[in-house]
C-alpha cells in the first residue's frame, strides 16, 4: 500500500534558550484520503510537528516520507518544489497577500508551478472559489473581505495545484462557530468527494471529533 | 528555472502598492542620476572649450629649425683634449638658414605616415606695421588659409572677414584684433609694412582675428605663403614651420623624435608643450566623478533603506511565498528585481532630467572677449556619459538591493508563523 506521509523516530530539539527536546521518537502514518487531526496542549509539539511535516522545518533527527520518496535531507529548492506542488496549507492567520486580489492569491502557487498556461490558471483559480462559494469575491483585495472568507480564499489557494494532503495549523482557530462550521464542512467534503489527505492541528475537540482519527500529543510524545 | 514573468508581477504589485516610497526612492536615484549628467556635460563641455582654446591652435607636432649652438664644439673633436676639461667662453648660435631644407618633400614624406591627417608648411617672418613714422614690431605668418580652416580651425578666429580672401584678394593680410585696434584700421584699408632687411609693402587688410590671447593678438597677422615668400625675395621652397596633425595624438612623441633623428630638425609634440593642459583637465574630471558619486552613493543609501522596511513590512507575505512554494532565491529576486527596477526607472528619468538641465545650461548667454566664437555655456552630449550614468544607476541600486534581498532569501517561514 502506498505510503502517503509517514514519519520513522523524529527528534527535534530547541536549544535556544536552553536545550529542550520538543519531539520525542514521533513515528505514524498518513493514510491517503483519511482525514486526520492532531490535539494537544499548548507547547506539546504540535505546531512544531507540522512544521516538519510541511517541509518547511529542516532542523531534525529522524526520517520523513512523502509519497514514498525520502524528504529528509533534499535541498531547500527541492523542499520548495514538493511544497508548491503536493501540499496545501491553511494556517490559522489567514496569510493572504494583501495588496494582491483574491483571485491573483489563489493563482500564485499554480503560477510558481507553471504546469499550465495563464488562462487555464485562471479558470482553475475561479473553479475552486465556487467550490468554496465565494466566486463572487475574485476581483477583490484580499485585504477587503472578511476572517472567514480570507480562510475560504487560503482552502482555495492550497487547493489549486491539486496536492497530495492538506496540512492545517489551527485553521478554525481565529474563527467564530459559523465560520468554523463552514471550514470544517469544506474539509469532509474535500476529504469524502475527492479523497484528499488532511493533516489538520486543532485546539477545537468538537471540530476534531468528527475527523476519521484523532492523535494526541503531550510532552512532545504521541499517546497511544 | 525561474519563472520571471511571475517575479515580475509580484515586483510591481509591491512596488505600486507602496508608490509613495517607491517613487522617493527612485527619485534619489532620479537626482543622482540627473545631477550627474548635468555636471560632467558641463564640466567636459568647459574642459574641452579650455582645451581647445589651445589645443585646437596647436600643431600635434611642430616642426622648425632651431637657433641654437652646435652641441659639439671643434675641441670636442680634437683627441688631444679627449680626457680634458675644456672650458669656451661665448659660444655663438651656429650658423644655418632659418628655411627647413627640402621641405616640400619632407612634406609629401610626412604624410605617408600612417597616422598623420596633414602636414601643412607655413613661413613665419618677423616685420614693421606702419603707420605714418610709428614702426610697430610684430610678426607675420604666411599660411595655406583653407587648410588652416580645416585642421586647426582657423576660421573660428576670424572675427572679420572670410579665410577664402586670403587666397583670392592680391596681397591681403589678416591683422591680429590687437594690432588693428592700435593702428587705428579696419578690413579694406591698406597697410604698409617693412622687413627686417628693409624695403616697405603695401597690404590690404581682407580680415581681422582673435585668438583670445591678448599678447598674441598683439602682434600676429596672417598672409599667405605665397605673399610672404615675396615680401621676403625667397622662391617657392621656402617653408619656415611645417605643422602636423595626426589622427592619434598620442602618436605625437614618437613621431617627433623620429623627425628629429632623421632630419635633425627641431620637432615640439603637444604634450611636451601643453603638459599643463592635460593635470588640469585631469583634475577637474576627477572632482567631477568625486561629487556624482557621492550623490548615487547618498542615493544607493535611500534604496538600501526603503528596501529594508518594505521587507520588514513583508515578512508575512516572504513567509507564505516560501510557505507555498517559493524558494529563497525566488524571494530574493522578487526584492532584487523591485531595487533594479527603481534604478532602471530612476536612472531613465535622471538621464532625461539630466539631457533637460543640460539643455537649459546650453542655451544660457555666455559672452567673453577671449572666446569669439562661443554664444553660450558649452556643454558636451556625449552619449558615453548617458551609458556610465545608467550604468551606474543599476549598480548603485544592485548593491543597495542586494543585502536586504539576501536577508529575505534566508528568513525562514517557520519563525514568522510562530510568532503569530
Amino acid at each position: 500500500m502506498k505510503r502517503l506521509l509517514e514519519t520513522r523516530n523524529i527528534n527535534k530539539y530547541f536549544k535556544k534558550p536552553v536545550l529542550f527536546h520538543v519531539l520525542r521518537d514521533i513515528n505514524f502514518k498518513v493514510e491517503p484520503g483519511e482525514f486526520v487531526s492532531i490535539m494537544g496542549k499548548s507547547g506539546c509539539g504540535k505546531s512544531t510537528l507540522l512544521y516538519i511535516l510541511s517541509t518547511m522545518d529542516t532542523d531534525y533527527e529522524g526520517e520523513l516520507w512523502l509519497n514514498d520518496q525520502l524528504i529528509t535531507g533534499q535541498a531547500s529548492n527541492e523542499l520548495s518544489r514538493i511544497r508548491n506542488e503536493h501540499i496545501g496549507f491553511v494556517f490559522q492567520f489567514h496569510y493572504l497577500l494583501p495588496e494582491f486580489t483574491v483571485l491573483e492569491n489563489v493563482m500564485l502557487p499554480a503560477r510558481k508551478l507553471a504546469r499550465k498556461d495563464l488562462p487555464e490558471i485562471e479558470h482553475d483559480a475561479i473553479e475552486k472559489l465556487r467550490i468554496l462559494g465565494i466566486e463572487g469575491l475574485a476581483m477583490k483585495k484580499a485585504s477587503r473581505i472578511s476572517g472567514g472568507e480570507k480562510q475560504r480564499v487560503a482552502i482555495a489557494r492550497s487547493l489549486i495545484n491539486e496536492p497530495m494532503i492538506i496540512m492545517g495549523d489551527e485553521p478554525t482557530g481565529n474563527l467564530d462557530t459559523y465560520n468554523s462550521e463552514i471550514v470544517f464542512n469544506i474539509f469532509r467534503e474535500l476529504s469524502n468527494d475527492q479523497g484528499l489527505s488532511l493533516l489538520v492541528v486543532t485546539h477545537d475537540e468538537d471540530f476534531a471529533a468528527k475527523t476519521d482519527r484523532i492523535i494526541r500529543m503531550e510532552d512532545g510524545k504521541i499517546l497511544d | 528555472m525561474t519563472n520571471w514573468n511571475l517575479i515580475l508581477s509580484i515586483a510591481r504589485t509591491h512596488l505600486l502598492s507602496k508608490f509613495r516610497q517607491t517613487a522617493i526612492a527612485a527619485l534619489g536615484v532620479t537626482f543622482g542620476i540627473g545631477s550627474y549628467i548635468s555636471l560632467v556635460g558641463f564640466m567636459t563641455g568647459l574642459n574641452q572649450m579650455l582645451d581647445s582654446l589651445i589645443l585646437n591652435q596647436t600643431p600635434h607636432v611642430h616642426i622648425y629649425n632651431e637657433i641654437q649652438a652646435s652641441e659639439d664644439q671643434p675641441a670636442d673633436l680634437f683627441s688631444e683634449f679627449e680626457n680634458s676639461l675644456k672650458m669656451i667662453h661665448s659660444i655663438k648660435p651656429r650658423q644655418t638658414q632659418k628655411k627647413i631644407h627640402n621641405a616640400l618633400p619632407i612634406i609629401d614624406l610626412i604624410e605617408k605616415e600612417e597616422p598623420v591627417l596633414a602636414a601643412i608648411p607655413q613661413v613665419k617672418t618677423q616685420i614693421f606695421y606702419i603707420s605714418g613714422s610709428i614702426e610697430l614690431g610684430g610678426n607675420l605668418t604666411g599660411i595655406d588659409a583653407m587648410q588652416e580652416v580645416r585642421y586647426f580651425n582657423f576660421g573660428d578666429y576670424l572675427i572679420e572677414g572670410e579665410p577664402q580672401s586670403l587666397e583670392n584678394v592680391d596681397n591681403a593680410i589678416f591683422l591680429g584684433a590687437g594690432v588693428a585696434k592700435k593702428l587705428a584700421i579696419s578690413i579694406g584699408d591698406r597697410l604698409q609694412i617693412s622687413t627686417v632687411k628693409g624695403g616697405s609693402f603695401p597690404l590690404k587688410v581682407a580680415g581681422i582675428f582673435q585668438s583670445g590671447i591678448a599678447d598674441l593678438d598683439n602682434i600676429q597677422s596672417f598672409a599667405s605663403i605665397k605673399t610672404v615668400q615675396r615680401i621676403l625675395g625667397e622662391p617657392e621652397n621656402y617653408i619656415t614651420d611645417i605643422n602636423v596633425k595626426l589622427k592619434d595624438i598620442d602618436y605625437a612623441p614618437i613621431l617627433a623624435n623620429k623627425i628629429q633623428e632623421q632630419f635633425r630638425l627641431e620637432a615640439v609634440d603637444i604634450n611636451t608643450a601643453n603638459a599643463q593642459f592635460e593635470t588640469g583637465s585631469t583634475i577637474r574630471n576627477l572632482i567631477t566623478y568625486a561629487v556624482s558619486i557621492t550623490l548615487l552613493i547618498v542615493a544607493g543609501f535611500g534604496i538600501y533603506n526603503i528596501l529594508n522596511m518594505l521587507i520588514y513590512e513583508k515578512m508575512n507575505d516572504i513567509a507564505i511565498l516560501k510557505a507555498t512554494g517559493f524558494s529563497g532565491k525566488d524571494v530574493q529576486m522578487i526584492f532584487m528585481s523591485q531595487a533594479m527596477l527603481i534604478g532602471f526607472i530612476g536612472g531613465l528619468l535622471g538621464l532625461l532630467i539630466g539631457y533637460i538641465l543640460s539643455r537649459v545650461i546650453d542655451n544660457i548667454p555666455f559672452q567673453t572677449e577671449a572666446l569669439p566664437t562661443i554664444k553660450t555655456y558649452p556643454i558636451n552630449y556625449d552619449p558615453w556619459f548617458y551609458l556610465i550614468g545608467i550604468g551606474f544607476a543599476l549598480i548603485s541600486t544592485f548593491l543597495a538591493g542586494y543585502l536586504p534581498s539576501h536577508r529575505a532569501k534566508k528568513i525562514d517561514p517557520v519563525d514568522i508563523i510562530r510568532r503569530q
